[in-house]
């Protein structure tokens, strides 16, 4: 088996997750605690990190079930369940483990984990990795790429809005209404990225 | 009898403005908000949005006093994938071509916020028929404002709307917006949306002092 130009497939599918078909900006998931948490740095920082870990090890997770388990069996309808099962599973057992090796890290995600089981984010990467078919290389690429794209927008989003606090925004404006604004702006600035993955 | 009524004038009123999914709890854009370019998909979508709303947040209150209450929220997990499952397999079978326009929207209900938000609040905690009204109601409020957006998508993007050309939009002296039709275009529209609706909540309520 040649993993060579897996590996390179993986690579540009993990860029264009980031960039050009960002997981939030373009296919709007995890929009809710996009629009909730990004009121300061720190915090997006603390979610941003744990969306990134849970969904490259949920993807994989998924992928080896998927294709393991419910492909032989016949049983592709009934993705939904064990997808979703498979993360709250997975962000439980990382919550545990956490709290009992590694406080530091407890107290700097464990307030972040029991949201994340209802980021659309995560079953939606999952989702989109059966639907397009990728190889389980390719899967790690695009669970980290798409973990790492919503990581950058919502820093990014976290920094505007926190400059945004002083200004004087009209009434019915203040709170969402700016806020997915601004996201449309950013959705635009992130589409310039399409010329980077012209040549493959 | 009379107080019944008037409870469920309440809901209505809830549901649909004082207290909208979408302006006011701003919650479960998430997996909608990207089939609103066009409205044939949006319609779809809000129509199995309402189904498993609707009869989720009355199964969650059906079950509410058999459920332990430290895996409430796997079991509502559970029935609200049921119904997903249901929608996903009939769309499958008899109208391939939508199935395969809304990918993985579809499967994304469950994790709207929004039905998991009215089961939690709602349903565990009052009779299968209110709930099933609650439910019913945040998603027309929902709907309503998701097809208000993918109808200006639609006609300002595209110069149709449910497919259909439109006078004025269609014809060669509308430069069509291409950008509606593209994410940001969700994002603005939505923004928009949000600002207007907004003000008149505002202004309605400084009228009332």
């Amino acid at each position: 088996m040649n993993a060579g130009p897996e590996i390179s497939q993986a690579f540009v599918v993990c860029v264009s997750a980031m960039f050009t078909q960002n997981i939030l900006l373009t296919y709007f998931l995890g929009l809710c605690p996009f629009l909730g948490v990004s009121r300061e740095v720190k915090t997006s920082m603390g979610l941003g990190l744990a969306v990134i870990f849970v969904l490259t090890s949920t993807c994989m997770l998924n992928w080896l079930t998927y294709h393991y388990v419910l492909v032989p069996l016949g049983l592709e309808f009934f993705r939904f369940i064990l997808f979703i099962i498979i993360i709250a599973a997975f962000v439980q057992l990382v919550e545990m483990v956490l709290d009992r090796y590694s406080p530091f890290l407890y107290q700097k995600l464990g307030v972040f984990l029991p949201l994340i089981t209802v980021n659309c984010a995560i079953l939606g990467a999952s989702l989109f990795m059966v639907i397009r078919d990728y190889s389980f290389i390719v899967t790690i690429g695009y669970g980290f790429g798409s973990g790492l794209g919503w990581f950058l927008a919502i820093i990014a989003m976290a920094g505007i809005r926190q400059k945004l606090a002083n200004e004087r925004i009209p009434q019915g404006l203040q709170g969402p209404g700016i806020t997915l604004i601004i996201a449309g702006l950013m959705a635009l600035a992130f589409m310039g990225f399409s010329g980077v993955l012209q040549g493959t | 009898m009379n107080g019944s009524r008037t409870d469920s004038r309440k809901l209505i009123v809830e549901g649909l403005w004082h207290n909208n999914p979408i302006f006011r709890q701003v919650l479960g854009i998430c997996s909608t908000l990207a089939v609103t370019n066009l409205v044939l998909n949006t319609v779809v979508m809000c129509v199995a949005l309402i189904f498993t709303l609707s009869l989720s947040a009355c199964t969650v209150s059906i079950l509410r006093t058999l459920t332990p209450r430290n895996i409430r929220m796997m079991v509502e997990t559970l029935i609200i994938a049921f119904y997903v499952i249901i929608v996903d397999v009939l769309l499958k079978a008899y109208w391939p071509e939508m199935s395969g326009n809304l990918g993985p929207y579809v499967g994304l209900i469950i994790t709207n916020c929004i039905v998991m938000g009215r089961c939690e609040a709602y349903g565990n905690s009052n009779p299968p028929v209110r709930a099933l009204m609650d439910g019913l109601f945040n998603a027309l409020g929902y709907s309503f404002v998701l097809l208000i957006i993918a109808t200006f998508r639609e006609i300002l993007g595209m110069g149709t709307f449910l497919g259909i050309s439109m006078p004025y939009f269609g014809g060669p002296r509308w430069d069509k917006w291409i950008i509606m039709v593209m994410p940001p275009g969700a994002f603005f529209m939505l923004g928009i949306v949000t600002w207007v609706f907004r003000s008149i909540e505002i202004r309605m309520e400084n009228k009332n002092k």
